[in-house]
């Protein structure tokens, strides 16, 4: 559901990168490999206070640059993971009505009658549950926290309409309460597997990037920053493999997140090389369908191979 | 030209030419009632006349009230108030300009033919031609020029939009709102009505489930066999669009467009002139396999995931029918709540799936239906609108 996690635990600050460079060396210091582009986009987020809305297919590291981004700047990272039926109550604060009815029975055991002191009472600060959404508006002694909205896609039309109005303003009004402003906004990062298209009202606010599948030599370069311990002959295969896999007409292409599990698993196995046994046993860290899966039986696989293990 | 001093007679004249011109807007399809005509007649006099474009600007801000009416709007009045020496009414015969040589800009039929004589023709019914069972090989890549929609067509159309009763109770949200008979207890509002009570009082309010409609994806088989139904079925996606929101539109004959937002256009003329522009090959031949296997990878996500019904409007006439066509098809059933698929082929009586494609694409289809004229369109919405059966799948499937 939604959680909010401190991922620093230190309370200090970092001053924000003064140029394209700067970030790109501060998100590959946490072991982000970004594409110059990436780099750029976030950068400039930053720079203008512009949300960062990030597409791309599932597995690409979308949601890992919020994650690395709140790390490195010393940031608190408030997550909300969007479903279908997100709504205020879940996304940005709900009242304690269990606590609400205590408080009302409790004043009239007391025998406090004043109907106006009651209903200011119990709609106070303590009975509020806060949401992500919430919490990123308040102030925080770290500076202005990352706020992470993943898979917006999954979410429905009307919570897109409610976020334009938080994005744009960033405040929020309840109705028992008042209006909560962020001193400074927040540095916020949309996700989304475009499962369906997000409205163009929401993307005019934002920075738009697509996230590709990185090239081979980033790839590469991943895997071993990822796997510790795995040999250099295995992960030039599996980023190979990999690869020769994307160039396939393949109904869901691996991610970077499926390298990363297959290679784990295969040092985890102890493989030396890829051999067809070893690559038909493991091959569901990779493919997720099972039409792909078929597809990938007899002389695809041994075509496939064969170009992921020649020694050029 | 100008007219400077309204005698009392022009005055009058007057005033019927901006009725006759209301009545011409409202047969062009404008809404226009009676309020914007006294508004005309009370804006007039304060405006010099003489001054044309003072007179289109001010008739253009009474009876404009839409974006898309202003190129009717624009259109009708050209041709009503002529710059012609005196100020003719001109609403039984309005010579047409000589435009054979220009092609006609959208809607300029529809104004001309409401403003000639009324003639109350029906929609012509469809001649049966032969089946053309050839399927061009060569892509036909020319830009079709969809033949301008007349105002006859253009009424009917909007009475069987009148008429859709679109479905209404297909799928329960997640999403909450207050409901007396719901199950879910709203907290909330039940707290703050209590302390208008001082808390005495409980008056439970609750929540219940909202239900929205279904999406609807159209793919729709442009090919040649098809095109004497192309022009009607994206009239009649175009209309549904209009009435529920979330409809996506494919067009394919050798490739797959997405005319989504060509369609959005809420006058029926433009959008149609902007899908014929973002389509490349009208009328070519079909690869049904191939589009589909495009859908399935490119779009399929993006647009089946809210539990949409597919309707594939097609004659399902494929050169290349193999076992690749079954597989597509059946992985687009699999990915979507209901694939109802469009034949205008069954509208001949011994129609029998012979063809290998039809074979091929049966076996996945929830539902196999005709659509050809208006009626069948009718019943195709009859059939939108009742509720969906409950979605279960037999899990062993015919082979293909």
């Amino acid at each position: 559901m939604t959680s909010a996690t401190n991922t620093s635990g230190a309370n200090t600050s970092v001053v924000l990168p003064a140029s394209v460079d700067a970030m790109l060396e501060l998100l590959t210091s946490r072991g982000y490999l970004a594409e110059r582009s990436l780099a750029t986009v976030t950068y400039l987020a930053l720079r203008m206070g512009r949300p960062l809305f990030l597409e791309g297919e599932a597995g690409v590291g979308k949601t890992e640059i919020a994650k690395v981004l709140s790390a490195a700047l010393g940031r608190k990272l408030i997550r909300l993971q969007c479903y279908e039926g997100l709504d205020v109550s879940s996304a940005v604060y709900e009242w304690n009505s269990a606590a609400q009815m205590i408080a009302i029975r409790m004043a009239e055991a007391a025998g406090d009658t004043d109907r106006d002191q009651l209903s200011s009472d119990i709609f106070a600060d303590r009975y509020m549950i806060k949401r992500p959404l919430l919490q990123a508006l308040e102030p925080d002694v770290a500076g202005p926290p990352v706020l992470l909205i993943d898979e917006l896609d999954r979410a429905d039309e009307a919570f897109e309409a409610y976020l334009l109005e938080i994005l744009s303003d960033f405040q929020v009004t309840i109705p028992e309460f008042g209006t909560v402003k962020a001193p400074h906004p927040p540095i916020v990062i949309i996700t989304s597997n475009r499962t369906r298209e997000i409205h163009d009202a929401l993307k005019r606010r934002c920075l738009y990037h697509w996230v590709d599948y990185p090239a081979a030599d980033r790839e590469l370069a991943i895997v071993k920053s990822r796997v510790p311990g795995i040999s250099a002959k295995l992960s030039q295969q599996v980023v190979r493999f990999v690869q020769a896999l994307r160039n396939q007409d393949f109904y869901k292409s691996p991610g970077v997140a499926e390298t990363i599990d297959w290679a784990t698993a295969l040092s985890e196995l102890d493989a030396r090389s890829l051999t067809p046994q070893v690559v038909g046993d493991t091959l569901g860290a990779l493919l997720k369908y099972q039409d792909d899966i078929t597809r990938m039986q007899g002389d695809t696989l041994q075509k496939v191979l064969k170009e992921a293990t020649s020694e050029n | 030209m100008a007219i400077n001093h309204l005698a009392p007679d022009k005055t009058e004249q007057f005033a019927d030419n901006i009725v006759g011109f209301a009545r011409a807007l409202r047969a062009a399809g404008m809404p226009v009632g009676p309020g914007a005509v006294i508004d005309a007649m009370n804006a007039l006099p304060v405006i010099e006349i003489g001054n044309r474009a003072d007179v289109f600007t001010t008739l253009e801000a009474i009876f404009v009230k839409r974006h898309e009416h202003a190129l009717i709007f624009r259109q009708a009045f050209n041709l009503f108030f002529r710059a012609s020496e005196e100020w003719k009414h001109m609403l039984d015969s309005v010579p047409l300009p000589d435009q054979a040589k220009k092609k006609p800009q959208a809607g300029s039929r529809r104004v001309q033919e409401a403003m000639s004589q009324p003639k109350m023709t029906e929609t012509p019914q469809h001649q049966e031609h032969d089946l053309r069972l050839s399927v061009s090989d060569k892509e036909i890549l020319q830009k079709k020029d969809f033949a301008q929609m007349s105002a006859a067509e253009i009424t009917e159309a909007l009475r069987a939009i009148e008429r859709m009763r679109l479905p209404q109770a297909e799928l329960l949200t997640r999403r909450r709102q207050p409901d007396p008979r719901g199950l879910r207890l709203d907290m909330r509002r039940t707290l703050r009505a209590s302390l208008r009570t001082g808390g005495d009082i409980i008056d439970l309010h609750r929540l219940g489930r909202i239900e929205k409609p279904a999406p609807i994806v159209a793919l729709l088989d442009i090919s040649g066999s098809m095109s004497e139904y192309t022009r009607l079925f994206l009239h009649f996606l175009h209309a549904v669009g209009d009435a529920r929101k979330r409809v996506s539109v494919f067009l394919f004959g050798t490739r797959l467009t997405n005319v989504t937002r060509a369609l959005r256009q809420r006058d029926p003329d433009e959008a149609l002139a902007s899908c014929s522009a973002a389509v490349e090959d009208w009328a070519g031949g079909t690869r049904i396999s191939a589009s589909l296997h495009n859908f399935n990878k490119l779009w399929a996500r993006r647009v089946l995931s809210q539990g949409a019904i597919v309707l594939l409007i097609s004659d399902g006439l494929e050169r290349e029918a193999d076992s690749r066509l079954a597989f597509e098809m059946d992985r687009l059933h699999r990915s979507c709540r209901r694939l109802i698929w469009l034949n205008p082929l069954l509208r001949f009586g011994g129609f029998e799936a012979k063809a290998q494609g039809i074979k091929m694409m049966l076996p996945h289809v929830d539902e196999f239906r005709p659509v050809h004229n208006l009626s069948s369109i009718q019943e195709l919405i009859t059939t939108l609108s009742r509720p969906l059966p409950p979605h279960h799948r037999s899990l062993i499937r015919p082979a293909a």
